[in-house]
Parts: structure tokens; C-alpha cells; sequence
């Protein structure tokens, strides 16, 4: 137990001298995560709004032509700018750019509105142009009510009740919370905090096992009367340290950085404060074994620094690659669910920041199971230390 | 007092060891002297308990490599090939830390570091981060971290590659030394000037078995050749380069 500890305190104060190792583990990885997402978060946040409440400008060709409508349309906040052109010159307003939307009233409109007539009434627009897509639907929309409006008032003058027009009506129930609707969003939020947490131990992994055979000093470091096994756990005791620190700075970023952007629009219902950023550790804590471990066997079987490097960049994959499968397929926890290591946490990190009730058995197999296959994991490190193998 | 019978071993199809005895006795400075590849790297790795010999055993201070490597580890200090400190802690934290690894009190470990940093003459570089130091100054810092135990038997490989003239005699002086107080030592070397310079017995290895042993006097006795060199190369065979 000794050994154990001298060894996890050597490894812990050698790697905070060595820059690469806390470049990614204390700093690159919890802050840049945070920032990166809320930043990305809050552009896409205020580009919903701001479109919502822009007011729609059409550029109307022979407005004389349809003064109700107009005026309707302006009464529904589309802003009416006269544009005289005919047809080749709304095209070419469109595809130059220097119009977006343009509405053509045709030359008879009035008159075969008045008789009855379906009257025509050209829109020009770039499907292509995806920015433009809401602005299109908002006027496509409210030329069709006008429309109907003008059928309503037609069919009560001729003494039938416009109901007739309604032969069905369907009724939208939807049951989805806010927070129910971000599952992309908070899958994403528990991915970074998982893959940065690996990352936090990433570099210590490779730097106990190939980077100290690499070096040398792995040979003299087997003279001594100590079992091999105490040493890797030591080692691998330093890379767990190693990533609880990088989440629990990770977490605290989110934690900060969330307090700046508007969440509920993304239904997150929890306040990310201090005691959920506490609990989100506690649920992810029990997979740093298991992450570590993983890492170190990894690791302590490359032939070199870069190698290993290579081998560990896929391992990152191994945990996060359950999440994502989670996200496509739209997974949701069951008892055979939560006993996947990284998946399990995931379900939990979700449900507390959707604010779902947790069940205590779930939360149990979670902790339960991953705990047992990250000591599973210790034990198989510890023997494969044992082999000559691990020289190179 | 280190005593290897018939070991042998194998790398895939490769035979690295195929039949080394060797014996090293207290208070003697013991060479084992062989052109590159001969086997003499992979005899030490035996002897210091990192590789497990196909055949054969061997005893440290009567102690079997095979059955006990742990109470083995504790009566040896071991410098191996390329020093191999730890680039980010100092000098002598290096030290320190293999004391605490061997068990040594914290007192104990502080007081025997401090005494080994002056006899190898490190004071200048103790207490930098072992980065930039030159091959002479690794060499020390890893002899150091090596005897902080005060180990009875000392197995250093190659340990003069690299050293310029100044460091190779603090590091016979420190051997010699050692020898004078009783300590068994056993150093592989491929330069046969410092073999005959320093050692008081003699094991010549060659393609993975004992070509001959005995003092350097003695070895020049058997082949009838008049120097060390000569005997030597006559026994290697004249095909090897010496390195």
C-alpha cells in the first residue's frame, strides 16, 4: 500500500511539471469544451429569436393592383417595399441577391378576384437559400389565411355556414416537456464532459507506461522490491487523479458558463448550479477507473510514445461511442441499459438536468456495474504488467 | 555474491543466453566482457530479476532469482543501460524516490541522498530538473538512485557509455570504493581497456556462452597470448567487431 502511494505521488507531481500533460488535462480540455459549446449554444439561441421577431421585408411589385392584401399583410408585420419590375426582373433581383422575396401582382388580379376567379399571384423566392426558408413560409402562410379569410366571407354570403369548409379538424396534443426536446443538445453536454474527463488521463496513461519505457526508466524501476502490480495500480491511481480533476474543472466550467446562456428555450429545466454540478460529478466519478484502467492496458502495450498516442486516440471513441449510438436510436434507460458503463452515465446525467425523477435502482446498477468492471479492468492491468512483454 | 549456473534464454527462434555460470564474489570488481550481442545485457537482466531465465538459476547472496525476485531486489542496486531518470523530477528527487520504493524512512532516504550526492560530486546539479543533463550527470544521478539502499551487490550495464574522462574516474573511484567496503560488483562492458583497468576477475562472453574466467592474468595465462587483447579477440573469434 506504501509503494502504491509513493508511486501514485511521483507520477502525480512529475506529470504537473510537464506541460503537454497539463495543457490537455487542466486547461484545453475543461475550458475550450465549456466555451466552445456555450458559445455555439448561444449564437444558435439568439439567431432563433432574432429571426421570430424580424419583421418580414417583400418587395411587391404592382402593389396598386391589391391594396387588401397589402394591407393585411401589413397588418401581420411584413414590411411592403414597392419594387416596379416585371417577371424577368424579379428573377433577376432573386438570383443577383438584391431581393430575397418578391410578390408579383398580376395585371387582372383584381378583376378575377372580383368575379370569382382563382386570381393569380406570383412568389419569387431561393429554396436553395436556407436563411431565407422562415421568412418564405411566414408570407407563404398568411397569403393562404387571407385567402381563406376571402373563401369565409364568400360562403356566408351566399348563406352556408363556413364550417362546411372544415370537414376535419385535427388537434395537435403535444405531450414533449422543453426539456424533453433537447435530447441532441444534452447528449452532446454529457459527451464533452465524459471525453474530457478520458482526456484529462490521456497523456498520464501513456506517459507511466510507454513514455517510461520509452525512457528507460522502466527497467530500473522493476529492481525494486516492490510487486509489479503496486506499481501500475500506483500509476493508474495518479491518471484517475488525473481525470476526476479534469471533470470536476470541466463540470465547474459548464457550470459557470451555463449561468450565461438562456437554457430554458433548450428545455433544460434545472438551474445547473452548484449541487447539480456536484451530482453530475458524483454520477460520472464511478467511470474513472474504468477509463483510466483502460487506458493504462492500452497503453502499456505500444511499442512507443506515438503509438500509444494513436492507440488512445481511438480508445477516447470506446466510452463516448454507446452515447452516440444512444442519441441516433433514441434510446431510453432500461435496466439492461444501465448496466453499460458510459451509457448508464449518460442516462443519469440526462434525467438530472431534464429534471426526471432517478431511480435509486438504476442509479445503484450504474455505480455498481461500472465500478466492477473498472476494478475488473485494474486486475487485468496488474497481471499483464507481470509479463516480460512489457519491456518491448 | 552473485552465482549464475547454466542459464539460458530465448527471444522467439533467437537464443540470446545459451549457457552462461558465472560466479562474483564479495570485495571484488567482477567485468563481464563480450563484443556487442553476445548475451551479456540479457545474463544482467536475469540476474537482476526483470527476465525469467528458460533454464538455470541463479543466487544472489544465496537467494534464487527464480523463487524469491522480491528478497533479491532488496540485496541488489542495479544501473541499467542508458541510466534512464526521470526527465521531470530533479537529481534528487530520482534518489529519493527509489529510497521511498525500497522502504527506506523519509530521515533515512533525505540523509543517505545527501551523502551519495557529495561522494559522486553532484551537489552543482542535485536540485535541477533532470532535463538537460549532460550523459555524465544522468549516469550519476542513476548510479546514485541505484545504491541509496546500500545494496550488497551492484550490477551496472555499460555504465561507461557516453562518459567523458573526468566522469568515468569519479566512476571508478566510486567502485573501487564500493570494492574496498565489501560489496560484490559486477559491471558488463564491450571496451576491453576499462575491463583491464578495473576488474579484478574477468568473464569473456561470446555468442551467448562463457568463452573463459578467471583473472586477467589468468586469461592471458590460457590462450598464451601476451596481452588482454589479444587473448581476448583470440577468444571471441577474430570475426567480431569489438564495438
Amino acid at each position: 500500500m506504501y509503494a502504491i502511494l509513493t508511486v501514485f505521488l511521483k507520477e502525480f507531481r512529475e506529470n504537473l511539471r510537464e506541460r503537454r500533460t497539463l495543457l490537455s488535462a487542466l486547461i484545453l480540455g475543461p475550458l475550450l469544451g465549456p466555451v466552445l459549446f456555450a458559445g455555439a449554444l448561444s449564437l444558435n439561441i439568439e439567431q432563433g429569436t432574432v429571426k421570430n421577431d424580424r419583421p418580414v421585408s417583400l418587395a411587391v411589385s404592382h402593389a396598386e393592383r391589391a391594396p387588401n392584401l397589402l394591407a393585411f399583410l401589413h397588418e401581420y408585420g411584413v414590411t411592403v417595399k414597392p419594387f416596379a419590375v416585371e417577371d424577368a426582373g424579379a428573377r433577376s433581383a432573386i438570383r443577383e441577391h438584391r431581393e430575397t422575396l418578391v410578390l408579383l401582382v398580376t395585371e387582372h388580379f383584381g378583376q378575377q378576384l372580383s368575379s370569382g376567379e382563382p386570381a393569380p399571384l406570383v412568389l419569387y423566392a431561393d429554396s436553395s437559400d436556407v436563411s431565407n426558408a422562415r421568412d418564405l413560409g411566414r408570407v407563404r402562410i398568411l397569403i393562404e389565411q387571407y385567402g381563406s379569410l376571402i373563401a369565409r366571407l364568400r360562403i356566408t354570403a351566399r348563406g352556408i355556414d363556413p364550417t362546411v369548409l372544415s370537414p376535419i379538424v385535427v388537434q395537435n396534443v403535444d405531450v414533449s416537456t422543453p426539456a424533453s426536446r433537447s435530447v441532441l443538445l444534452l447528449g452532446t453536454l454529457s459527451y464533452l464532459m465524459l471525453l474530457t474527463m478520458l482526456m484529462g488521463g490521456m497523456y498520464l496513461a501513456i506517459d507511466t507506461t510507454a513514455g517510461e519505457r520509452e525512457r528507460g526508466s522502466l527497467e530500473p524501476l522493476l529492481t525494486v522490491p516492490v510487486r509489479r502490480e503496486q506499481l501500475i495500480y500506483g500509476k493508474i491511481l495518479a491518471t484517475c487523479a488525473y481525470m476526476t480533476l479534469s471533470l470536476c474543472l470541466t463540470v465547474t466550467a459548464f457550470a459557470i458558463v451555463l449561468q450565461f446562456v438562456g437554457l430554458e428555450q433548450f428545455g433544460m429545466s434545472v438551474n445547473f448550479g452548484p449541487l447539480v454540478a456536484l451530482k453530475v460529478v458524483l454520477f460520472v466519478l464511478p467511470l474513472v477507473p474504468l477509463g483510466a484502467a483502460l487506458m493504462t492496458i492500452v497503453a502499456a502495450f505500444t511499442r512507443s510514445y506515438r503509438e500509444a498516442q494513436t492507440y488512445l486516440g481511438l480508445v477516447l471513441l470506446v466510452p463516448t461511442l454507446p452515447l452516440v449510438f444512444a442519441g441516433m436510436l433514441g434510446l431510453r434507460p432500461t435496466a439492461r441499459l444501465m448496466a453499460v458503463p458510459s451509457l448508464s452515465q449518460h442516462f443519469l446525467i440526462t434525467s438530472l438536468l431534464r429534471d426526471e425523477p432517478i431511480s435509486a435502482a438504476y442509479f445503484a446498477l450504474s455505480v455498481l456495474v461500472t465500478l466492477g468492471v473498472g476494478a475488473a479492468l485494474i486486475l487485468v492491468a496488474g497481471r499483464l504488467y507481470d509479463r516480460e512483454a512489457l519491456l518491448g | 555474491m552473485i552465482e549464475a549456473t547454466n542459464l539460458r534464454k530465448h527471444f522467439g527462434a533467437i537464443a540470446a543466453v545459451r549457457d552462461v555460470s558465472l560466479r562474483a564474489p564479495d570485495g571484488r570488481i567482477t567485468g563481464l566482457l563480450g563484443p556487442n550481442g553476445a548475451g551479456k545485457s540479457t545474463t544482467l537482466r536475469i540476474l537482476y530479476t526483470v527476465l525469467k531465465p528458460d533454464s538455470g538459476d541463479a543466487l544472489i547472496d544465496g537467494i534464487s532469482v527464480i523463487r524469491e525476485p522480491l528478497e533479491v531486489r532488496k540485496r541488489i542496486g542495479v544501473l541499467s543501460h542508458g541510466a534512464g531518470i526521470y526527465p521531470n523530477l530533479t537529481a534528487r528527487e530520482n534518489i529519493l524516490y527509489f529510497g521511498a520504493l525500497h522502504g527506506l524512512s523519509r530521515a533515512d532516504r533525505e540523509a543517505r541522498a545527501k551523502e551519495l550526492i557529495g561522494l559522486l560530486e553532484m551537489d552543482e546539479f542535485a536540485d535541477r530538473i533532470a532535463k538537460g543533463f549532460s550523459q555524465g550527470q544522468r549516469i550519476k544521478a542513476a548510479l546514485a538512485r541505484a545504491i541509496i539502499h546500500r545494496p550488497r551487490n551492484v550490477l551496472l550495464d555499460e555504465p561507461t557509455n557516453g562518459l567523458d574522462v573526468m566522469a568515468v574516474r569519479t566512476l571508478r573511484r566510486l567502485l573501487v570504493r564500493l570494492r574496498d567496503e565489501g560489496h560484490c560488483l559486477l559491471f558488463s562492458s564491450h571496451v576491453m581497456q576499462e575491463v583491464a583497468a578495473l576488474c579484478d576477475e574477468v568473464v569473456v562472453i561470446a555468442h551467448g556462452t562463457v568463452a573463459a574466467s578467471g583473472t586477467p592474468e589468468d586469461i592471458r595465462v590460457l590462450t598464451g597470448e601476451s596481452t588482454l587483447e589479444d587473448a581476448f579477440v583470440k577468444l571471441i573469434g577474430t570475426g567480431e567487431g569489438l564495438g
